[in-house]
């Protein structure tokens, strides 16, 4: 990485001077000169030389060795755990035939674990043209080691274009170790993924900073192109029960498959009728409450409306309801049909993990409550009242 | 027991500036704090130490101000810490973030369990910490809600493992990484003491030639993925403070609405 002034170019009008945050700027001979022992390249003064363009940053990248011409078609990981696919593979196998129609390749989906090869056809009809299966009893829990080497070692054999994977508990664990064993990008819960219309790369967005900034990602010198996906995003792939397509069993040698942690026994919360991050509706209580016994209220609508019941950070720091169930920075990120925030008054941190639900509706009593701002409907009252007259105007069909 | 955190400086605030050149973030000038989930990650470092003995070294990487993090990390309790800090780790994404600090671990020599927040306040990649592991070719398990127990002479420790529906009971052997939930503690508040050993700490240094770093795997350079565009997004969509004289006919409007796009039936 360089940067430098062209010296031709430079008019000396020290406009750049007060933007350097590091002071890296002198003028020697009425010209600009950066020390580029104090320069972070942060760029501030190439911002304030739009006008005469007389600072070049220089971005030396590495070059691939891949011949990235070889690396064809869109994978899906398809998650499952006990035998079951994860709802997001569906969303992957909807969005992934757009963008492997586009490019005119193949859409496949992966599929790792133990007594799973029965679930390939149901891939195959919702929009797979391949399966790759991992059958194995070493795979029938989920770990990081064995998951890792087995999705790496069918990258490398079949040199994917793209592997696109739900960003789950599950998938954001691995798939990094992945990215890392074939030392190509991983971009991180991705809300949108396009074709470059000429270079054919994927567009990448996710959000960053809470949501407050989007940014476009391509990983343009290497493959395959690798991007954890948010859930709800993308709408689910339809199923076609006569559509075809090819299954191939792979099988790894044993010593590819060993874990240095195994399991000791899975425990599923109590409380976690409906899972949070793949719930379509959510029914969440805050500082409002008052009281834990309060959240009765909050469960009745969410058990009336099918919804699972969120929280606020608030909620769970008085205790009221395990950390299970908080939505937003520190907890889960969510983005449901619809998200009901009762007597939340929605912190930054709270929003973060919400704003992007499709309808939101806000209760809370202060008409001044930040929530109000993000509302698809705001109702300004006291939730006691609120809830309870929108459980029965719900009953009352 | 040596025990290594990796943590991180992020802006405290959620007011950011991008550099427009090489779509990196411009993080002179804002107020810094340590990433709240790595928070946890220390705690749970000291507390560990408490139990077992040992040290508590915290490893970041980032520009020379990076240092104050560790300060705030020896005022809460930890022994040592040390920067990753070279002008040729600039730019770095992930790939090459997890590949320098793991440079920088294997210098610190021995470790046992290194501890992480489960992903950085900024960029919520959460893949600095099992990217560290593989360079390091340890295991690693994410979302830590609880560690346990460790067996100290056998090296195996017990984690339980939060998933989408539950946790996971999970063993695994030592040296191993660990990235931990808000969940697994209550960070403590720098102590006075502690504030006192901090105002006169100097972080240990680590340069990528220190670390032996691959020039090939650090910054712009070793970093795979391009931004190519950041942009702030536009929220669409009507907002609406539903008018009515009382709550059950503004409850009335909304359900109504609710019924017509299907959302409830």
């Amino acid at each position: 990485m360089a940067i430098r002034v062209i010296t031709e170019k430079c008019v000396g009008c020290k406009l750049c001077i007060p933007t350097c945050a590091q002071g890296a700027i002198s003028f020697v001979d009425k010209k600009a000169v950066i020390d580029v022992i104090k320069c972070n390249y942060c760029g501030a003064c190439i911002d304030a030389c739009k006008k005469f363009k007389a600072i070049l940053i220089e971005i030396d990248r590495k070059v691939s060795d891949q011949d990235l011409s070889l690396y064809k078609g869109v994978w899906v990981y398809a998650e499952q755990r006990n035998g079951e696919i994860a709802s997001v593979v569906y969303e992957l196998l909807g969005e992934g035939r757009k963008l492997a129609d586009q490019l005119g390749e193949e859409l496949s989906a992966v599929l790792l674990g133990d007594g799973v090869t029965c679930q390939a056809e149901d891939l195959i009809q919702h929009g797979a043209d391949n399966v790759y299966v991992v059958d194995n009893p070493k795979l029938k829990d989920f770990q990081d080691d064995t998951y890792a080497m087995a999705m790496a070692e069918l990258c490398e054999e079949y040199k994917p274009n793209m592997v696109l994977t739900g960003a789950t508990a599950l998938g954001r664990s691995f798939i990094p170790k992945v990215a890392v064993i074939l030392e190509t990008g991983l971009t991180a819960d991705c809300t949108q993924l396009e074709i470059d219309d000429y270079t054919k790369l994927l567009l990448q967005t996710r959000p960053a900073f809470g949501g407050n900034l989007m940014a476009t990602i391509t990983c343009t010198n290497f493959r395959p192109q690798m991007s954890t996906v948010r859930h709800k995003v993308f709408k689910k792939a339809a199923k076609d029960i006569s559509r075809k397509g090819k299954i191939f069993t792979k099988v790894l040698a044993d010593d590819l498959l060993k874990s240095r942690t195994k399991l000791i026994e899975f425990v599923k919360e109590v409380e976690s009728t409906v899972n949070l991050s793949e719930a379509d509706i959510i029914v969440s209580g805050g500082r409002g409450l008052g009281e834990a016994k309060n959240f009765a209220v909050i469960r009745e609508l969410a058990e009336l409306i099918n919804g699972a019941v969120g929280a606020s950070r608030a909620a769970v720091d008085a205790g009221w309801i395990p950390y299970s169930h908080q939505v937003g920075q520190t907890g889960k990120t969510v983005c449901p049909k619809l998200y009901i925030a009762c007597g939340i008054s929605g912190s930054i941190q709270h929003m973060a993990g919400m704003q992007s639900s499709e309808t939101i509706i806000a209760i809370n009593k202060d008409p001044n409550a930040p929530i109000f701002e993000i509302a698809t409907y705001g109702i300004v009252g006291d939730l006691f009242e609120v809830i309870p007259a929108m459980i029965s105007a719900i009953k009352n069909k | 027991m040596n025990i290594v955190v990796s943590i991180k400086q992020v802006p405290g605030t959620t007011k950011v500036a991008i550099n427009p050149a090489t779509n990196t973030l411009i993080r002179a000038g804002v107020e810094a704090i340590i990433n709240p989930f790595d928070m946890y990650a220390i705690e749970e470092a000291i507390r560990l130490r408490e139990k077992f003995g040992g040290k508590v070294t915290c490893i970041t990487m980032g520009p020379p101000q990076a240092e104050e993090a560790l300060k705030s990390a020896i005022a809460m309790g930890a022994d040592d810490g040390v920067l990753v800090s070279d002008r040729a780790f600039a730019g770095s994404d992930t790939l090459a973030t997890s590949y320098a600090l793991a440079m920088g671990i294997k210098k610190l020599g021995k470790v046992d369990i290194i501890l992480t927040g489960k992903q950085a306040m900024d960029g919520d990649t959460a893949q600095v910490g099992p990217g560290i592991a593989h360079w390091l070719d340890i295991p690693f398990i994410a979302w830590v809600k609880k560690i346990e127990d460790v067996m100290k002479d056998e090296k195996i420790i017990r984690v339980e493992r939060m998933m989408d529906d539950g946790y996971e009971v999970l063993e695994g052997p030592l040296p191993i990484l660990l990235s931990v939930v808000k969940e697994i503690n209550e960070p403590r508040t720098e102590s006075l003491k502690g504030k006192m050993r901090a105002k006169n700490f100097k972080a240990t240094v680590f340069t990528a030639k220190e670390i032996e770093a691959d020039p090939d795997f650090i910054g712009l350079r070793g970093s795979p993925t391009i931004v190519n565009r950041v942009f702030v997004p536009v929220r669409s969509g009507k907002k609406e403070l539903v008018a009515g004289a009382t709550v059950e006919e503004k409850v009335s409007k909304v359900v109504a609405r609710l019924k017509e796009s299907k959302l409830v039936n």
